[in-house]
Formats: C-alpha cells, sequence, structure tokens
C-alpha cells in the first residue's frame, strides 16, 4: 500500500524515530477551491507524525509523507476530521501512461527547437543565399536536422518497426519511409552541393504529426485522469475478530476462510461468507442488479462486494481472494475483453490504401522520368520530392484533430471518452443496451413519501439524519437539504448502530430508526409519542424518456437488460414501450451481447454494476454512469457524470458529427493530394512549395476540426 | 557574412536555452498540476483564520 520513499526534497525526520518517513498516496473527490487545499494541507500537517503534505489538484489527489507508525486509516481519519471523504490509493495506476505523454512532449519541443532555426535557414536559402552561403546553411541544417529527427521521429519509427514486423501496415510507415528519404536525400544534396535540401520538410512535417499525438495523449490522459478521481479505489478491508477478541483490519487478500468479520451498516463486504450473528438487509445492486435490498440472517450466505444497509452483522468468511464471485466476475470479463484489440481505427484503415498508392505512385514517377531519359540522381530528386509532397501531414492530424475537440466539447457537458477508438466505434452504434438499476434508474435509495411530513417533522428528520452515515440516513439527508429545508436544533443525538439515532426537541424525544417492513426499506420518524414511516425506493433518472427519443431519431434501438427481478424490469420497459430481459446473471448478459453482435448489430452497452463488467467489455462499445462500480468504469470506454442519463445520446450525436468531420479532412486531404501530387510528378516542387502547401493543409485540417467546438450544445 | 557567423550562433544558443529550459520544467514536475497552480495563488499563507465552511 504504502509505496517505497521517492526522491524528493529532504524533511526532518521525526527525532523520535530512526525508520525514514514513508509516502502515501489519496484521492480526495471533493476538494474544488483554493480554501480546500489549504485547508487539507494545513489540516493533515496538524496531524501528528505527519511530514508534509502536497495537494495535486487535478488529479485530486493528496500526497503525504508521514512517519510509519500512522497508517492510511488514521490519515483518511484525519481527512475526514478536515471535511473531506478520502480513499487510500493503492498504487500509481496511470503512472505509465503519463509518461507517454512526457515522452511525446519533448519529440514536440524538440521538432519545434529543431523547425524554427532550420526555417531560419532555409529562409535565407530562399531568398537567393547562394554558393559558399548556401552550402553552410544546408550543412547547418544537416546539423540541427539529423539529430532532431533520431530524436523526435522515435515515436513513429518504433510503431513503424512493430508493425512491419508483423506485416501490417499504418500511417507511421509512409511517414517514417518518407521522412528518412527525405533526410538521406537532403544530406546527399548538400555534400554534393546540390540546390535543394528538404531538411526543413522533414523536421516540418514531424512537428506537425508529433502535435497530433501530443493531442491526442493529452485528451486520453485527461479523461483517464477523470475516470480515476471518480473511482472510489476500495482497497477492500474488513475488521476482523481475533481468538481473543481483539480486533484489527485485514485487507481483503489477507482474508483466510473460517475467519469471523464484523461489517457495520454502509460497509462493503470483503468475502464471501456466512452469517453469525445479527441480520440485516444487503443491497446486491452492484453485484446482481437487484434493485430491493436482501433480508438476511443468521446461516444465510453473503458475497463479497454487496452492502449492509441494515445493521452490524458477524460474518464468517467461507471464501476470500481468488474464490470469491466477483473474482469469478474478473476472469469472465479478461475472456471476452480480447476482441477489442482486434479493431483497427480509421486513419491506420486509411493508411492500409494510402501508403501502398502513394509508394508506388512515387515508383512510378521515378521509373517515368528514368524512360524519359532524365539522370537516375534527378529522377530519384523528382520520386522523393513526390513522397515529402504527398507525406500524410493532413492526414495525420485529420483523425487526432478532430476527437480531441469533440472529446474536449463532450468533456464539458461531462462525458469522459477514453480514447479516440472509443468515439470511433461510437460512431458505428446501431443498437443500444441498459441495465437497469443505477444506469436508467439512479442506484441509490430515494425517499419517496416525503410531501406528508410537515415542514417540522423534515427539519427534525434532517438534523437526524445528517448525524448518521447510514446510507438511508444519507439518502434522507441529501434529499431534504435539496428541499431547502433547515434543520431544527435537536440535543442530545446518539446512534445505536443497527437500530437508529435519537435525540431531545423542545423537551420531546424524537428518534429516527428502523422500520419493520420486509419488502420496502423503511425508516420510522418518532416524535414523541407521533410516528411516520419514510420508506425508500430507486427512482429512475429524470431525462431517460427524452434520452430515448433522441437516440431513436438517430435510428438506434433500445432495450434493458438487467439482472433484476422481471416486476420491476417490466414495468420501467413498459413506461417507455421497449423489450427486456430480466433476471439475467453477468454470463447470460455476455450471450446476449454475443447474440446481437452476430445479427451484425454494432452494440452500446450502457451499464454500471460489477455484474455489468463482462458486458461491458464485451460490447462493441460502452458506457457506464460516474455512480457505476470501479469495475464498470474500468470497463467502459467513455463515463457519464452528470445525474441524468441525456449524455448517453448526446455521445454518440457528436461521435456521428466527429465521423463526418473526419470523412471531411480525408476529402480535403485528398483533394489537396490532387492538386499537388501533379506538381510533384512534374518534377516543379522545391522545399519553399513543399513548406507552404505543407502547413496550408495542415492549417485546413485543424481549421475544420474546430468546427466541432460547438457540438455538444 | 561576419555578421552571420556570430548571429547563428546566438539563434541557436537562445534556442536550446528555451529547449532545455522546457526539459528542465517537465523534469521538475511544473506541469503536473496545472489547475493546482491556478488556485494555489489564492491561498491565504498566515494560516490562522478558522475554518468556519466545513462541507
Amino acid at each position: 500500500m504504502n509505496a517505497p520513499t521517492v526522491l524528493s526534497p529532504a524533511v526532518a525526520p521525526g527525532p523520535a524515530d530512526a525508520s525514514s518517513p514513508i509516502d502515501s498516496r489519496f484521492i480526495v473527490p471533493g476538494m474544488r477551491c483554493a480554501g480546500c487545499i489549504g485547508k487539507i494541507e494545513r489540516g493533515l500537517l496538524a496531524v501528528d507524525g505527519v511530514v508534509s503534505a502536497r495537494v495535486n489538484f487535478s488529479a485530486k489527489r493528496v500526497a503525504v509523507r508521514h512517519r510509519p507508525d500512522i497508517d492510511d486509516r488514521d490519515l483518511v481519519n484525519a481527512l475526514e476530521r478536515i471535511g473531506f471523504e478520502a480513499q487510500a490509493l493503492a498504487d500509481a495506476p496511470f503512472g505509465e501512461d503519463r509518461n507517454e505523454t512526457r515522452s511525446l512532449l519533448k519529440a514536440l519541443a524538440v521538432a519545434g527547437f529543431g523547425m524554427m532555426n532550420i526555417m531560419l535557414l532555409s529562409v535565407g536559402v530562399w531568398s537567393g543565399a547562394d554558393g559558399a552561403t548556401r552550402e553552410i546553411f544546408h550543412w547547418l541544417s544537416a546539423m540541427i536536422a539529423i539529430p532532431v529527427v533520431a530524436y523526435a521521429g522515435r515515436p513513429f519509427f518504433i510503431s513503424a518497426a512493430k508493425v512491419l514486423r508483423q506485416r501490417h501496415t499504418n500511417m507511421d510507415v509512409p511517414i517514417s519511409i518518407g521522412v528518412l528519404l527525405a533526410t538521406g536525400l537532403s544530406l546527399y544534396e548538400t555534400a554534393t552541393g546540390g540546390a535543394h535540401a528538404y531538411f526543413d520538410g522533414a523536421v516540418m512535417l514531424l512537428f506537425f504529426l508529433l502535435a497530433g499525438r501530443v493531442l491526442d495523449a493529452m485528451m486520453r490522459d485527461r479523461a483517464r485522469q477523470g475516470i480515476g478521481a471518480l473511482m472510489k479505489h476500495t482497497a477492500l478491508q474488513a475488521l476482523v475478530v481475533g481468538p481473543a477478541g481483539d480486533t484489527q483490519w485485514v485487507a481483503a487478500a489477507a482474508l483466510e476462510p473460517g475467519q469471523v468479520m464484523i461489517v457495520a451498516a454502509g460497509e462493503n463486504l470483503a468475502a464471501d461468507g456466512v452469517i453469525v450473528k445479527g441480520s440485516s438487509a444487503f443491497d446486491n445492486a452492484m453485484l446482481t442488479g437487484e434493485s430491493e435490498p436482501q433480508a438476511r440472517g443468521e446461516g444465510d450466505t453473503v458475497l463479497a462486494g454487496t452492502t449492509n444497509v441494515g445493521a452490524p452483522v458477524s460474518v464468517r468468511v467461507t471464501a476470500a481472494g481468488g474464490d470469491t464471485t466477483i473474482a469469478d466476475l474478473a476472469r469472465l470479463m479478461d475472456d471476452v475483453g480480447q476482441h477489442r484489440s482486434f479493431y483497427v481505427r480509421v486513419a491506420d484503415r486509411a493508411a492500409r490504401i494510402y501508403a501502398p498508392a502513394v509508394h508506388s505512385l512515387a515508383l512510378a514517377t521515378f521509373a517515368g522520368w528514368m524512360i524519359a531519359g532524365a539522370g537516375l540522381h534527378q529522377s530519384l530528386l523528382v520520386a522523393i520530392s513526390v513522397l515529402i509532397i504527398t507525406c500524410p501531414c493532413a492526414l495525420g492530424l485529420a483523425v487526432p484533430a478532430a476527437q480531441v475537440v469533440a472529446v474536449g466539447a463532450l468533456l464539458k457537458r461531462g462525458v469522459l471518452i477514453k480514447d479516440g477508438s472509443a468515439l470511433e466505434r461510437l460512431a458505428s452504434v446501431d443498437r443500444a443496451v441498459f441495465d437497469k438499476t443505477g444506469t436508467l434508474t439512479l442506484g441509490t435509495p430515494h425517499p419517496v413519501s416525503l410531501e406528508a411530513l410537515s415542514d417540522d417533522e423534515k427539519s427534525i428528520a434532517l438534523a437526524l439524519a445528517s448525524a448518521s452515515r447510514h446510507p438511508l440516513s444519507r439518502a434522507l439527508h441529501a434529499a431534504l437539504a435539496s428541499e431547502a429545508v433547515g434543520a431544527s436544533e435537536v440535543g442530545n443525538i446518539s446512534e445505536v448502530p443497527g437500530v437508529g439515532i435519537s435525540g431531545r426537541w423542545q423537551g420531546q424525544i424524537v428518534s429516527l430508526g428502523r422500520a419493520d417492513n420486509p419488502s420496502v426499506p423503511t425508516v420510522r420518524l418518532t416524535i414523541g409519542d407521533r410516528s411516520r414511516d419514510i420508506s425508500f425506493r430507486d427512482q429512475p433518472r429524470a431525462d431517460v424518456g427524452p434520452m430515448l427519443v433522441a437516440l431513436e431519431r438517430l435510428g438506434i434501438e433500445s432495450s434493458i437488460l438487467s439482472g433484476d427481478a422481471a416486476g420491476p424490469v417490466g414495468r420501467l420497459a413498459n413506461a417507455h414501450g421497449l423489450s427486456f430481459v430480466a433476471a439475467a446473471d453477468p454470463r447470460a448478459k455476455v450471450d446476449a451481447l454475443k447474440a446481437l453482435a452476430d445479427e451484425g448489430r454494432n452494440v452500446l452497452m450502457v451499464g454500471d454494476g460489477l455484474n455489468d463488467g463482462p458486458a461491458l467489455a464485451a460490447a462493441h462499445v460502452s458506457m457506464a454512469p460516474g455512480t457505476a462500480s470501479d469495475v464498470g468504469q474500468q470497463a467502459a470506454d467513455a463515463v457519464f457524470t452528470s445525474p441524468g442519463i441525456m449524455p448517453v445520446a448526446l455521445a454518440v450525436r457528436v461521435a456521428r458529427q466527429t465521423r463526418h468531420i473526419v470523412r471531411e479532412n480525408f476529402a480535403l486531404a485528398i483533394a489537396y493530394n490532387a492538386f499537388a501530387v501533379p506538381i510533384a510528378i512534374a518534377g516543379l516542387v522545391t522545399p519553399l512549395v513543399a513548406a507552404i502547401a505543407m502547413s496550408m493543409s495542415s492549417l485546413i485540417v485543424v481549421g475544420n476540426a474546430l468546427r466541432l467546438a460547438g457540438s455538444a450544445k | 557574412m561576419n555578421g552571420l557567423a556570430i548571429l547563428i550562433p546566438v539563434a541557436l544558443g537562445l534556442g536550446l536555452c528555451g529547449l532545455a529550459a522546457f526539459f528542465w520544467a517537465m523534469r521538475s514536475g511544473q506541469f503536473d498540476d496545472l489547475d493546482g497552480a491556478a488556485q494555489r495563488i489564492l491561498i491565504d499563507e498566515e494560516g490562522n483564520e478558522e475554518d468556519v465552511s466545513r462541507p
């Protein structure tokens, strides 16, 4: 859990202990302003044993350096006292991805440096330098260009070499060949005192293409960071009772069958087990999709990943780690998730036609000039100028520029798209399948009979509910707080786990506690001798109807595929005129999606729970709400954070617009080639013409892509 | 021509300085938390005000 000490400015270790401080990282989703940064950092520094604390606001994380004698749990509690919910972060999940962006950025900086300096010299040559001056300028350009190409071209060369070894081709192959040939020829020209050197063209090409790659990588980073901040990172733990009656926290992986763990209300089970003491209700929504909590008593089996929403219980572990139901789901997900790697991205599909066409064109030009009687040197020169002018500068930017703008526009509306491939797959969707619990519905209990309460009762309920962390209390608190009810003065508040909260209001005893209603989760508000029952139900999201209409308008048929019982699923499906499949286990969901895929449909799966994980991984493309399980968010291609579900239709619409713009960009690039290639074949392209043509075509493509900025309105 | 012998090394040198500065900034984590850097300027360093606005 704790990373080893890393390099950072030296800090004075605590005087008492000889052992060096250790680093821990926490995710704090609730930080929103400068005040939060200050509060968290100062608050943590005030904790005994903390050496330093540093907030990363963009990633919503805190890095804490502390003495080994305080652990993550102490620090999470400290953060909670300061007023922030926090989760300990196990390791650096996305560290490698950031490194990719870094190395691309460095390559871009080097290419930019090279491009500017070579252009400086080239302008001198174009405006008439000749003789010894031109030769010096060419040699200087070569001295800058060769290391720059060697460094900045690496991402392309490595990728091209990799696909060539697999006997495929992608966009990087014509790029690498073009750049290497142009550099090689220019070097030859320089050595023989020739008039034309294309160093500027080669380096400019790298610069523009790297800009596209950097944008692409940054877009992925941003989405991953956003999703990382949403995830709960629950390193599951359990409070285990030792032989002497003492209790200690044990990580889920270290649990062993036979141990007894105490599960408080609101906690997730870390392992499968049998209840040995107490009885409670368990929320299986994440695991099976059932919306109603299930009552479980002594001797009943409970599963890892479910949430205890009732009273505290003692559970004897029967299966832990790799034997649990959750682990089975993870294995199923690995099995079905393989097919995605077969999807070929638009740019690479274009390259499969483009690369052979360009290369044979250059070869034909070479042959033509040889036959026409030109010398070997001149024929080669013309052939290479064809390669440079057709080199897919605009083509290389056509896809990433459009996708980056579209993903940025969607991000502003709360939709995080993980990568460009997801956006491309989203555009081809013609069938949508929705999970019910937590996807079409909010997935959290919502009080349904609040109108029946008087204002006094509401404010007492709010005061009591805000004192407890029980899931139903928090739901009640959220609902009442949104109605702008003020909390009344309730004194002597005390909570008895599993029974309820009580306090004193205007001389009367008031309480909020469990009501005996086995079918629907209900709490009873008691004021003196009056009492009121408040029942809770899972509510559909407000904009399910409009979203389904919007999808239909895009020509997409929808249906529900849920693990919940037929009754509640049918009610929701009938309300919106959808077909449905109920009581589907994870395997059945995957099979249903496979059947649709075999019919030739491109299926969009929208789901949230652990049970949807395999289906999300198996679908053509998938989305998950921000409230989804970590598994769901990891498996999905896109995550939407709004409380409504409209972003699903919005994302499909923007993806289709993006596809349209990408096609336009390809058309523009082809039109540019149709215009420039004859000039190149005729042997009329000088380095100046190449430089102008390249920048113009890139600017046009980027300008066209910017039209997507308002697409998510 | 003599001017070029000075001006070109100067131009290249300045470019290299910029490049080196960028590499240093990358390595020392200047771009790690861009939003946070914008917010931090608003923090009062004294740290003796009361935490009244607990969320």
